[in-house]
């Protein structure tokens, strides 16, 4: 009995001490952000004057439109990126599964093809493409959502794998359509709302992928939130420093707040535990 | 025999069906056609193009200038060098964490942060450095007072030594997300079970955990390095003129004038990219595989 108290202490002693150190590791930086954007006029003393700039929302928009047209842009992206997404990836998906098994290797593999190709390549490729779709749509900074999409796919489609993996689709699509449902429905009123965390944490990563997106922002020359920053960074440091701090502790606390509401939907543990519980009956 | 009866109809009637099946996946494979798919054969082929849509292998032999082969070269070595160190140390912390009670604040502080600080970064991760180790910044202040000479913090902006932290600051990260499942498989009975027989924790770690987490740990480690090696724009906010990346040179091969006859250049960097990535994520593939048996359940 000792010897396994003993062996938990030392683990929690071992815990602690990698923790600390890669907490200050990861920590500093950010502080040190934070300490350069309150320096006085020429590092001398404390200034709350950068971050009362980006507080006050008309002189930030006033002194500073780039910012204000960049930031615009990153949230219209990360609301038409997801939503792009989740119509084309879950229906697919849930169809492949449905009437089309033998699809599946091909559509993840289509998934899974943007892990080989950086985001850097898919500029050099996306050029002439994107030439057509400015001609045809016109140059709206908005179309890049079309792109991020597929920066989106790996990510998005692993999630919702796991998620329909987790679920019966082809028993409660046959359940639904024998009740006298169409596929529209059995797609909008039973298949979505069993997929809800795995849908949820897939909007997630991209929303995040979107704020954080620049390279191909930067080559097309459109200006979203990241490239807003990297410009000014070039002409008013403090105020750029200080919007990327406010991006990655924002970023933080959406994911923080996630991992309470992702972990645990009511219905789903429910089933699994069913399931489990059939699983170890069958021999 | 009576199954196989009842069954018939509703086979035929699946062989009916197929044409209007497929229909359900055509919006998804003209999308990635277009998006995904056209514009990696235009990387493909514009490699062996010239600018008047002839075929050559001036774009090809043009990668072995002493400029693109550096470039190469440099990434390679990064790359290497950050997915390595960042795997080790972010093994250990994915071991730290998987400790600490299942759904604790500690865990969802920690994979929360590292989820922020691996795939928000960028531009913001790169400030943050500059912003430290300017004149009057805190990590440079706290450095000489320690007393070690950071030489105007110059060294920040070399790819083989700040890049290489900055590069280590969001691979970290990505190893603990990545690897946190694998160590989280480990059942205590497997620790149980050694302690049993009379192994000590050595022999554990040697006999047992070891060997079962070595696939995912080098799947990890090979996910990292084309992680690092795809990343622009971290590299791009810190060292904005210098080219020392193959990702920072093909983006200047794009935004810069062409000279004549180099029109596709950049295209057969991009595939040179594409290609050390792919034998990568081959190699990630065939032993995510392996890593497989133990971690689904």
């Amino acid at each position: 009995m000792s010897g396994r108290s003993r062996f938990r202490r030392r683990q929690r002693v071992f815990r602690w001490v990698t923790l600390t150190l890669l907490l200050a590791f990861f920590v500093l930086p950010l502080l040190g952000m934070l300490e350069f954007t309150v320096q006085g006029p020429g590092g001398n003393g404390r200034s709350l004057e950068t971050w009362r700039t980006l507080a006050d929302v008309s002189q930030i928009s006033l002194e500073y439109p780039a910012l204000k047209e960049g930031f615009l842009a990153s949230v219209g992206l990360a609301v038409v990126t997801p939503l792009v997404m989740l119509v084309l990836l879950v229906p697919t998906m849930t169809w492949v599964r449905l009437r089309l098994p033998g699809l599946s290797r091909t559509v993840e593999f289509v998934c899974l093809l943007p892990l080989t190709v950086p985001a850097i390549v898919l500029v050099v490729g996306l050029t002439p493409v994107y030439a057509w779709v400015y001609y045809l749509l016109g140059s709206s900074t908005m179309w890049l959502a079309l792109a991020y999409v597929v920066l989106v796919l790996p990510y998005a489609y692993r999630s919702l794998d796991a998620g329909l993996r987790a679920i019966d689709v082809r028993t409660l699509s046959e359940a639904a359509r024998s009740l006298g449902a169409g596929w529209l429905t059995v797609m909008w009123r039973v298949v979505l709302p069993n997929l809800r965390t795995a849908v949820l944490s897939a909007s997630f990563l991209s929303v995040a992928l979107v704020l954080g997106e620049f390279t191909i922002a930067s080559l097309f020359s459109k200006k979203n939130l990241q490239v807003a920053m990297y410009e000014l960074g070039k002409s008013d440091a403090k105020i750029s420093v200080a919007v990327g701090l406010s991006a990655l502790v924002f970023g933080f606390v959406v994911l923080f707040a996630m991992s309470f509401v992702g972990t645990r939907p009511a219905g789903a543990g429910r089933v699994n535990r069913l399931r489990r519980r059939r699983s170890q009956e069958t021999p | 025999m009576a199954d196989t009866t009842v069954a018939r109809p509703a086979g035929a009637l699946r062989r009916l069906r197929p044409s209007g099946a497929l229909a359900g996946v055509v919006p998804f494979f003209a999308y990635t056609t277009v998006f995904l798919l056209i514009p990696t054969l235009v990387v493909a082929i514009g490699a062996f193009l010239d600018g008047s849509n002839r075929f050559t292998l001036g774009n090809v032999s043009a990668l072995t200038q002493p400029a693109v082969v550096r470039g190469l070269v440099q990434s390679v070595v990064l790359s290497a060098v950050t997915s390595v160190v960042g795997a080790v140390v972010g093994a250990v912390l994915a071991y730290a964490v998987s400790t600490a009670r299942a759904g604790s604040v500690t865990q969802r502080f920690f994979t929360s942060l590292c989820g922020v600080l691996a795939q928000f970064g960028g531009v913001a991760l790169a400030f943050a450095f500059i912003a430290s180790f300017s004149a009057q910044g805190l990590l440079s202040v706290l450095v000489s007072k320690v007393g070690l000479d950071t030489g105007a913090g110059l060294w920040l902006y070399e790819w083989d030594r700040g890049l290489m932290l900055v590069y280590l600051y969001f691979q970290i990260p990505l190893m603990l997300i990545v690897f946190l499942p694998a160590v989280e498989g480990l059942r205590p009975q497997w620790r149980e079970a050694t302690e049993t027989l009379g192994g000590t924790t050595w022999t554990y770690w040697r006999r047992v955990a070891g060997p079962i987490l070595l696939p995912s740990f080098v799947g990890a480690t090979l996910l990292l390095f084309t992680n690092a090696f795809s990343a622009y724009s971290t590299a791009k906010a810190l060292v904005p003129q210098a080219n020392p990346l193959l990702p920072l040179q093909i983006g200047s091969s794009l935004s810069s004038e062409v000279i004549l006859g180099q029109e596709n250049v950049g295209k057969a960097m991009a595939l040179e990219m594409v290609v050390v990535v792919a034998i990568v994520m081959g190699l990630y593939a065939w032993l995510d595989r392996r890593a497989g048996r133990w971690t689904s359940r």
